[in-house]
């Protein structure tokens, strides 16, 4: 699934609106897990290329956790005080059980929020859906470049986007739609967001590509130039106010081309608990790739010793376990030192400043990164897909093409 | 951007936000799909009466009755749906 389908930015926008709320104080209690995301498969009929999904993921399609185990863990995160439910993946609909999902969550009084990339949504299951009392879709557009094209020359994919986004509307939902950019798409900025008027869209997220699993590996060939990213804000900006439209556009600025990192999952072990398809227990998507950590799985552990004890989710709570600079650093309440798969991923060290900060000692693989996406050799070396053939490659060690990012232990 | 609040308006909450009582947070919350947002003491109260048919008059009246000692609770209350109505948590019917 796309990395911001549920997204920090989410999180950071309900903040500012506390902070602003003075007189009726709205705050969020501190770890707490508010909210759940439940990558409920990591099946999907897509190959997306910029996919944050583990590239080993092959290895947790056999071991999906049943539906009653979905239902324990519905109940149990709802007594610590989830109230906020994604259910993503992965392709969600590949489950044949997202309907009782659904009427467990309205029982259990969350607001429910359904992420898919529309395949196989039918009229049936909307309406079970509808009924079971789902609060919210968002609908994830994904070969977008075959989908400009569709659109254009208004042919079959659009037709059935087209044919998703109404029945999302019908059904009295708002049409949320998002957007990954990457280089083979920002381009187009004009044509995505005629394309989201077109499909009726009351809400766009133009997500930048971050960089996690799939889009990791594809990251040359994925990462646009800071030219590019500068002048699709400039289109979105003026599209925002020529249109008059009523859609409402937010665009996610990719973090590399930035000074600062984002606070990452607002925090770790915060506010955000992740249960994958075969019932790991994760503070963020990709925590997986963090070296020597052993995370928690709903099978054997359950969700609150999970959140609670945990050694992984204590791991990198509040700020001990920070290095300098910044352990040291005025600003570090604003990000927390930034994400720590990123530190390690590109630096080979969890604990130290996410490469991202212009403090870090590791800013210059953030340069480099930027450097070797204008390097033609590289950015032209064919893109790996998200397939279950390349994940069982992964799987089984061919780890040639990650280990440029020091990215294994 | 304070909206004009008349005592003859009615209000309801938006579309795809849901008021409810959270008893983890021990107080009432509005849901909507980014977010949450914590309403404290009165915030709650006021909202809670908020249901599509009572004006903003009828709710200035009925918390006027129930909390006679508190002062200057119009204001408040007025203040709340000003609040309210601008960050789109509630729609007029
Ligand atoms: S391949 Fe595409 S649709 Fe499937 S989970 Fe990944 S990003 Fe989502
Ligand atoms: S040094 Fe660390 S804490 Fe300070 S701004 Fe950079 S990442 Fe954040």
């Amino acid at each position: 699934m796309t990395q911001n389908s549920l997204g920090e930015s989410a999180v950071q926008q309900t903040i500012q609106a506390q902070a602003k709320n003075n007189g009726v104080a709205a705050n969020i209690t501190q770890t707490q897990p508010l909210w759940l995301l439940a990558e409920v498969t990591y099946r999907c009929p897509l190959h997306c290329a910029f996919c944050y999904n583990p590239t080993d993921y092959d290895k947790h399609t056999q071991n999906e956790l049943s539906t009653e185990q979905w239902i324990q863990a519905l109940r149990d995160a709802r007594k610590m005080g989830a109230i906020q439910l994604g259910i993503s993946g992965g392709e969600p609909l590949l489950r044949d059980d997202i309907e009782e999902i659904v009427v467990e969550a309205k029982n259990l009084g969350y607001y429910s929020n359904l992420i898919t990339s529309g395949v196989g949504l039918t009229e049936k299951r909307i309406q079970a859906f509808k009924d079971g009392g789902l609060d919210h879709i968002q609908l994830s557009m994904h070969d977008i470049t075959e989908e400009i094209n569709n659109f254009i020359t208004n042919t079959k994919t659009f037709e059935l986007k087209k044919k998703v986004a109404a029945m999302i509307k019908n059904h009295g939902y708002p049409m949320v739609l998002n957007v990954v950019i990457h280089r083979y798409n920002i381009g187009h900025m004009k044509e995505i967001l005629e394309m989201a008027e077109a499909l009726g869209a009351d809400y766009i997220e133009l997500a930048n590509t971050q960089y996690y699993g799939w889009s990791l590996v594809n990251r040359s060939q994925l990462m646009p130039l800071k030219e590019q990213v500068e002048e699709a804000e400039r289109i979105t900006n003026e599209f925002r106010e020529k249109s008059g439209s009523k859609m409402k556009i937010f665009f996610v600025v990719p973090d590399y081309f930035g000074d600062r990192p984002k606070k990452c999952m607002n925090g770790w072990g915060e506010v955000f608990m992740i249960v994958t398809a075969n019932g790991d227990v994760l503070p963020c998507h990709s925590a997986r790739v963090l070296p020597n950590m052993t995370f928690p799985n709903v099978r054997e552990d359950g969700l609150e010793y999970a959140w609670k004890e945990s050694p992984a989710f204590n791991k990198y709570r509040g700020d001990d376990w920070m290095k300098e600079p910044c352990r040291s650093c005025s600003e570090k309440e604003n990000d927390l030192g930034g994400c720590r798969c990123q530190a390690f991923l590109l630096s080979g060290d969890a604990e130290s400043a996410d490469p991202v900060c212009s403090l870090s000692p590791n800013h210059h693989l953030i340069e480099k990164a930027i450097e070797d996406s204008k390097n033609p050799v590289l950015s032209e070396k064919p893109i790996i897909f998200r397939t279950d053939k390349n994940s069982k490659k992964y799987v089984a060690g061919d780890k040639e093409r990650i280990e440029d990012f020091h990215a294994l232990p | 951007m304070a909206e004009e609040i008349k005592h003859s308006d009615i209000y309801d909450i938006a579309l795809h936000h849901r008021f409810q009582w959270e008893e983890a947070q021990s107080s009432y919350v509005i849901l909507f799909p980014e977010g949450m947002v914590k309403l404290h003491g009165g915030a709650g109260e006021v909202i809670k009466l908020v249901d599509g048919k009572a004006s903003v008059g009828d709710i200035v009246a009925i918390l006027k009755e129930k909390f006679p000692q508190a002062e200057n609770i119009e204001a408040d209350i007025i203040g709340m749906f000003e609040m309210a109505v601008g960050k789109a948590w509630l729609r007029q019917v």
